[in-house]
């Protein structure tokens, strides 16, 4: 999501078109206007003397505005302290709220400046803009100070949320609000070199959130309560692209608590009194679909038929064929050689699972259309919003709250779950709250899952054992097709591929053929937590421990030597690090195996060595020590909880996570049939952080991918056969 | 059907169809959202409250059955119980929406097991899942809140 989004602004209708236009072109307001004019024409948010970012009180405490939804991954406390540390601020004076859908304001650089939280990109994106933000602010509040006490404000001293001056005179940032408000920010104020930081990179950055968290008062989609406040829950079709053919809402509606029942377009929906009587009116629903449209197949089949394409049993279509992603020398001699290493592996859907399942509160039909829920990309929920109700998308006003995880699921091109709540609400119309409440079944057969992805990999070796020749074919469902064209990247989705394409082992080959083929099938398919890497990471990684293997080289050091010749200094000095704080020279503890990897995703890079066994013949993971390059740390502590976070979800997947269709049909439907790591299966996730001075790169997802190599190379090592698909564990 | 439940040390009137589950009526009627929904069959433990001190999971408990069993929930825990202490401290939770249930299955685990080992803690916690997979935490928090003065039963507030 990289590309400027130019082309995600059409309108619904035409009339629509027209006020879009008419503004673009006419509206004085909006002369020279950028995507973001655009995108929030209509918006009512308004700005205070301090900029979007920051907003002060009369007893000096701060708050900063996240532009981010914190669903986990502690972006609010990151966001949080990097204004602080600029402004000097009391950290325990500091707090964050969640600010309002606008582009304008609050776009993400790195989602061609539309509103959204993804691509671990929020720290990133916003480590410039807010430190201008707290930095600004800073000066306003100095330049108060030395008008007030006629001293050069060069002399003013700002810590902790005190400025004070020599002379004795000392005041905070509440006792000259007034004053400050009233100075022009500078424009270019002048950043502190990172040396001279005092809260960034300490243990002082702690979540913000944690006792509302642990009390029961964070309030999330599901605990929203407005007078008047409807229950929805809607009858799914079976299969994917069905759609309704007729329903008999006859014993629904006598269900008490049951207020109506409305076809939308994914369905049928009961709207109720509370969440007892939906799902009691929903289950007494008779509906009938018509399945002349949907995905039949099975997702053996499926899988099936990405195998048959790469070996070439299956001719590609004219249309829609191979595309190469990487290649290097002379492609036809990768093909050739023999000796070769030749692995196929295979990867199941998976569903995201969050913890709260996906939900949303609509009012349409009375003023402006308001959404309350965990929006991870507003803009898109504004614009999928605005072509229902008819009306400018930034018009359209969303209220923030936690969610219960996404790690994807919740940015969606097609706003899934939104637009269907929103649907609902304009059938119930009146500006009345209506929730739309989805249940474990729901969300898991709803679709958007990591895709199905099939790798044949075939590698010849030098007479050092070092990759001389690699042909990999990549066979998988495109997660952006379908996505406005500026989003899309072309012939060839990256999110399919990355991690494989820039792989330092590629770079240190002389002979690549790398391709792609995107088939098209019915169910839907969405970026799940660390994306292509997901599976690229272990397709690289696994393969690479098999080639040392071959070449009776230790892992770590045929590692080392290939990122050597590939230029690879950050991969080195992870691994460095990884290998001398895991003890990699030592035997590992008795009964202990361990296996190492190391992936690069969303700018940072990191390498894990676990401590792997089998447990009636089931892999067991203890420690697993992490060594991450993430740029500039800004909260070692949540930077910790995103590698054990990650690791859990990685290891989640790898062992259990798997989502099958028979007949076109989801299988699975609740944690009883979608096993998720427990408790008891956690490992011991040890995080060493590479000191660096570069920016602040990505910790939610890179620490995702890395787990399920290093423990196949683990069970490599320990049983001398590769693990060639997942999960480990089968249902 | 009026009936009436003791939650958090109240008598609450409850009007809700005796079928309903106790984790509806705790959110829908009683207002009480810090008690989650995440599976609504017993896997996940996000519901989980305490029946007169044994953790149960209210997804699975029709209103009907409560009878004058005594139900805490994470509000009656009062906000500085000594694990949500421990939880804030060590910044265990990520999106928090299993917290509730964490935190609860750990408080009867602890008036039972005051100085549980790593055994204890996989039996009582392993019911309660954590998709943001912050296991580690919990774990050192339950060990942290008990190795602190002894952890009360949670007394019913009047
Ligand atoms: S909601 Fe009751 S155990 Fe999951
Ligand atoms: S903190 Fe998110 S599910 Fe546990």
């Amino acid at each position: 999501m990289n590309k400027p989004l130019t082309d995600i602004v059409r309108a619904p209708t035409r009339r629509q078109a027209l006020v879009v236009g008419a503004t673009l072109v006419g509206g004085s307001l909006l002369v020279g206007c950028s995507i973001g004019d655009i995108l929030s024409a209509g918006s009512r948010v308004e700005v205070g003397a301090f900029g979007p970012f920051l907003k002060f009180a009369a007893d000096g405490s701060v708050t900063v505005i996240s532009k981010h939804i914190e669903f986990g991954q502690g972006n609010h406390a990151g966001l949080a302290a990097i204004a602080a540390e600029e402004l000097d601020a009391d950290w325990s004076r500091v707090s964050v709220e969640q600010a309002a859908a606008n582009a304008k304001l609050y776009g993400n650089t790195m989602m061609g400046g539309t509103q959204g939280t993804g691509g671990s990109s929020a720290i990133f994106n916003s480590w410039t803009q807010l430190r201008t933000a707290g930095a600004a602010a800073r000066a306003m509040f100095v330049q108060a100070a030395a008008a007030k006490w006629s001293v050069p404000a060069a002399e003013i001293k700002v810590a902790n949320g005190v400025l004070s001056h020599a002379s004795g005179k000392q005041a905070g940032f509440g006792d000259l609000l007034d004053e400050a408000a009233r100075i022009t920010p500078p424009e270019a104020p002048v950043l502190k070199d990172p040396k001279t930081f005092t809260l960034i990179g300490t243990d002082r950055v702690r979540r913000k959130d944690s006792r509302v968290k642990s009390t029961g008062a964070a309030t999330y989609t599901l605990d929203v309560k407005r007078p008047d406040l409807l229950v929805a829950m809607v009858a799914h079709a079976p299969k994917f692209g069905a759609k309704v053919k007729s329903f008999d809402a006859a014993a629904a509606s006598k269900i008490a608590g049951v207020v109506a029942v409305h076809e939308i377009p994914t369905g049928v929906a009961v709207v109720a009194e509370n969440t007892w009587a939906a799902r009691q009116g929903r289950e007494a629903l008779k509906v009938e679909w018509d399945e002349a449209k949907a995905e039949t197949r099975g997702s053996a089949q499926i899988l099936a038929s990405f195998r048959d394409l790469a070996s070439g049993k299956t001719a590609a279509p004219e249309k829609g064929g191979w595309k190469p992603f990487d290649s290097r020398g002379d492609a036809a001699k990768a093909a050739a050689g023999s000796n070769a290493l030749e692995i196929a592996y295979d990867f199941p859907y998976l569903a995201h699972a969050t913890m709260e399942p996906m939900n949303c509160v609509a009012m349409v039909g009375k003023g402006p259309t308001r959404l309350v829920f965990g929006s991870q990309a507003p803009t898109m929920d504004q614009i999928n919003t605005a072509g229902i109700v008819k009306a400018l998308p930034g018009s359209i006003q969303i209220e923030t709250l936690f969610a219960g995880g996404s790690f994807g699921r919740r940015a969606n091109l097609k706003s899934d779950y939104v637009t269907e709540c929103v649907h609902i609400a304009r059938k119930v119309g009146g500006g009345r709250p209506v929730k739309l409440v989805w249940t474990r079944e729901d969300d898991m057969r709803a679709g958007y899952y990591r895709p199905i992805v099939h790798h044949t990999v075939r590698v010849t070796t030098d007479a050092q054992g070092f990759p001389a020749t690699w042909r990999h074919r990549v066979v998988t469902q495109s997660i952006m097709k379908g996505a406005p064209p500026g989003m899309s990247g072309g012939d060839i989705d990256p999110t399919a591929v990355e991690g494989a394409l820039g792989s330092p082992y590629l770079k240190a080959t002389p002979i690549v053929d790398a391709q792609l083929i995107m088939p098209d099938v019915g169910v839907p398919v969405l970026w799940w937590r660390s994306v292509g890497a997901t599976h690229t990471a272990y397709v690289m990684e696994h393969t690479i421990d098999q080639l040392a293997r071959r070449a009776g080289k230790d892992p770590v050091a045929y590692r080392r030597a290939l990122y050597e010749k590939a230029g690879a200094r950050r991969h080195i000095a992870v691994l460095d690090l990884v290998a001398e704080k895991a003890g990699w020279s030592s035997p590992a503890p008795a009964g202990w195996t361990r296996g190492v990897a190391v992936h690069e995703s969303f700018g940072s890079v990191v390498a894990q060595v676990a401590e792997v066994k089998l447990e009636n013949g089931q892999p067991r993971v203890g420690r697993v020590v992490t060594a991450i390059d993430c740029g500039t740390a800004i909260s070692p502590d949540q930077i910790a909880a995103q590698m054990e976070g990650g690791t859990c979800y990685g290891l989640s997947a790898t062992l259990y996570g798997e989502i099958t269709l028979t007949d076109g049909v989801v299988d699975q439907g609740n944690f009883d049939t979608y096993r998720v790591l427990r408790n008891s299966e956690a490992p011991t996730v040890e995080t060493h952080i590479l000191p660096s001075t570069n920016p602040p790169t990505g910790v939610g997802e890179p620490g995702t991918p890395v787990i399920g190599p290093a423990v196949a190379n683990a069970l490599l090592t320990l049983t001398g056969k590769p693990t060639l698909s997942q999960p480990f564990v089968k249902a | 059907m009026a009936t009436t439940v003791d939650v958090n040390g109240r008598p609450l009137n409850v009007n809700s169809a005796p079928d309903t589950p106790l984790l509806w009526v705790l959110r829908d009627e009683l207002g009480l959202t810090g008690t989650k929904y995440g599976c609504g069959v017993a896997q996940c433990g996000a519901c989980t409250v305490l029946v007169d001190g044994q953790a149960m999971r209210s997804c699975q408990m029709p209103v009907s059955a409560v009878g004058a069993a005594k139900i805490t929930t994470i509000e009656g825990l009062g906000g500085t119980h000594p694990l949500q202490e421990a939880w804030v401290k060590l910044d265990v939770p990520q999106c928090g929406y299993c917290q509730s249930g964490q935190i609860m299955s750990a408080v009867a685990l602890l008036a039972q097991t005051p100085k549980p080992d790593d055994a204890a803690i996989s039996a009582a916690m392993d019911g309660n899942i954590c998709r943001c997979g912050a296991y580690q935490r919990i774990r050192a928090a339950i060990k942290e809140a008990a190795a602190g003065p002894a952890v009360q039963p949670v007394a019913a507030k009047a």
